[in-house]
């Protein structure tokens, strides 16, 4: 198995110590940043991503697999900064005002973070504020708003009215998830898109920033 | 009052409350604040949701601490005021139901996940637990409902806790399944046979399942657990998934399509029936309904 291969496969079986060490490994025998992060890290999250939406691991698997995950990237993060990669783009995620459930909104943190993307996690309890005006200050294009309960759900309608009153309709898109959302919910409100689940979250956002 | 435990092994089907927070948002309760904290500050709700609950016909009333362990409220800021917060709701429970029905303390998941997965170690969890619990037994309950749980470890945690706080308290011990193309399984993992034989082996007293789907999948769910049990089961299943409705959230699932449904709940020779997210008092007397009318 060649190196990527071998540091990809290591992520999925979430042994953060070996990323650790094969990431070293990589950028010793001269890979880039860039290489690793694409056909290593990214492509080992899109196989845990994958294989969680199947059902055919859990919760526990994909949280040892981003630890893994996070101990590659913090490796490979000083070497963007030199190199000037840019991000993918910058996505401020977030649980909405009044609503403690952040499980949900991790992963796709992870997911999102694994597919290269830049997210700014704004935690649980977010004011519908905070979010706009953390996409502004930030320049990020999109928000991805989540929600478990029923009763938090209309924070949702308020930060796609306030992104309305603000004339940044459009300009950035508000993706919404979580148990009780819909995609009919998401038209209801105005938001630009519903993601199912944190695999979805991640096409959606890739989609809208047109990623090739 | 004769001994819970002593009733089902006698063969007696008991029915349970339905939602506590589908109840308080009823009564106009505002979402966001830390649903506990009206334990101290309108027992009077807790008090008039107890007695409609009773006058439905439900032997077992839950109280409204699932949010009541210290590592739990911490997140509103209010693990300080565990003791007062999980006593005064036994207390509004007991007030109303007397010795006419059981007070059965709820005890709902840490909200932290375990090591190495997150960032909580077993004992910070058992601590937690085990501060909680105390303080219903102090008050009073009758039996321990641990509930909600997806996670075996920390619902093992909490088993062993209660056993801790008192080797006499019955504990019934649930957890939430979603169905895969594999079967059913929690989202940390847990399938059904093993949630059985880690329940049981932690030293829970009757086992089952919450929350869910829906009454059709809280059926399998129970077959299942019939087929991987001997100790006595527990179903209390939500009136289907939340729908949208003119922006306020509706369950689907009618008092009488729930009851036809327990019938087979019965039928499978479950012990104690109940309602979680969703249900609400109609709901709990066309259960009663149906097992007076088929035990009666």
């Amino acid at each position: 198995m060649d190196l990527l291969a071998n540091l990809s496969q290591s992520l999925q079986d979430g042994d953060d110590e070996k990323v650790a060490a094969l990431t070293k490994e990589a950028l010793a025998a001269g890979m880039s940043a860039k290489q690793i992060l694409d056909n290593a890290l990214i492509s080992g999250m899109t196989v845990i991503g994958n294989r969680f939406k199947a059902h055919e691991i859990f919760l526990p698997d994909v949280l040892l697999s981003a630890r893994a995950m996070y101990a590659g990237l913090e490796l490979l993060k000083p070497l963007f900064l030199k190199d000037d990669i840019p991000s993918r783009g910058k996505v401020v995620v977030g649980t909405v005002q009044g609503d403690l459930h952040d499980i949900g909104k991790n992963l796709v943190s992870i997911m999102l973070k694994g597919a290269g993307y830049e997210v700014i996690d704004l935690g649980n309890d977010v004011p519908p504020e905070r979010f706009v005006d953390t996409a502004v200050a930030q320049g990020a294009a999109i928000i991805g708003l989540s929600a478990l309960l029923t009763t938090t759900m209309p924070v949702m309608s308020q930060v796609a009215a306030l992104l309305k009153e603000r004339g940044l309709t459009g300009r950035i898109k508000l993706i919404i998830g979580g148990a009780p959302v819909s995609d009919a919910y998401a038209r209801e409100i105005g938001a630009d898109a519903y993601g199912f689940d944190a695999v979805k979250a991640v096409e959606i956002v890739d989609r809208f920033l047109m990623r090739q | 009052m004769k001994r819970l435990l002593e009733r089902i092994a006698a063969g007696e089907i008991l029915v349970a409350d339905g939602a506590m927070g589908t109840m308080l948002f009823r009564k106009g309760i505002a979402p966001g604040s830390c649903p506990e904290l009206v334990n101290v500050s309108r027992p009077e709700l807790l008090r008039e949701i107890a007695s409609e609950y009773l006058a439905a016909g439900a032997g077992i009333i839950q109280t409204n601490t699932f949010g009541g362990s210290p590592l739990k409220l911490a997140m509103y800021g209010l693990d300080g005021r565990t003791e007062e917060i999980n006593r005064a709701a036994v207390v509004a429970v007991r007030s109303v139901v007397g010795g006419r029905a059981y007070v059965s303390g709820s005890c709902g998941p840490s909200g932290k996940i375990l090591k190495p997965y997150g960032d909580t170690s077993p004992e910070a969890i058992y601590d937690s637990f085990l501060r909680q619990i105390t303080c219903l037994a102090e008050a009073g309950i009758d039996v321990l409902c641990i509930e909600t749980m997806t996670d075996i470890s920390e619902a093992t945690l909490a088993i062993r806790a209660a056993k801790a706080v008192s080797p006499s308290l019955p504990v019934m011990a649930t957890m939430t399944f979603d169905k895969t193309p594999r079967g059913f399984f929690t989202i940390m993992g847990v399938d059904i046979r093993q949630a059985a034989a880690d329940l049981a082996n932690a030293g829970a007293d009757v086992v089952g399942s919450n929350c869910g789907h829906g009454i059709e999948t809280m059926l399998e769910v129970a077959r299942q657990f019939k087929a991987a049990s001997r100790l006595p089961l527990i179903i209390q299943s939500n009136a289907g998934l939340p729908e949208l409705v003119d922006g306020r959230a509706e369950y689907r699932e009618t008092p009488e399509f729930m009851a036809e449904k327990a019938r087979q709940l019965i039928e499978l020779d479950v012990s104690i029936i109940g309602g979680c997210c969703g249900t609400t008092p109609e709901h709990i007397a066309a259960i009663r309904s149906m097992v007076d009318r088929i035990k009666g």
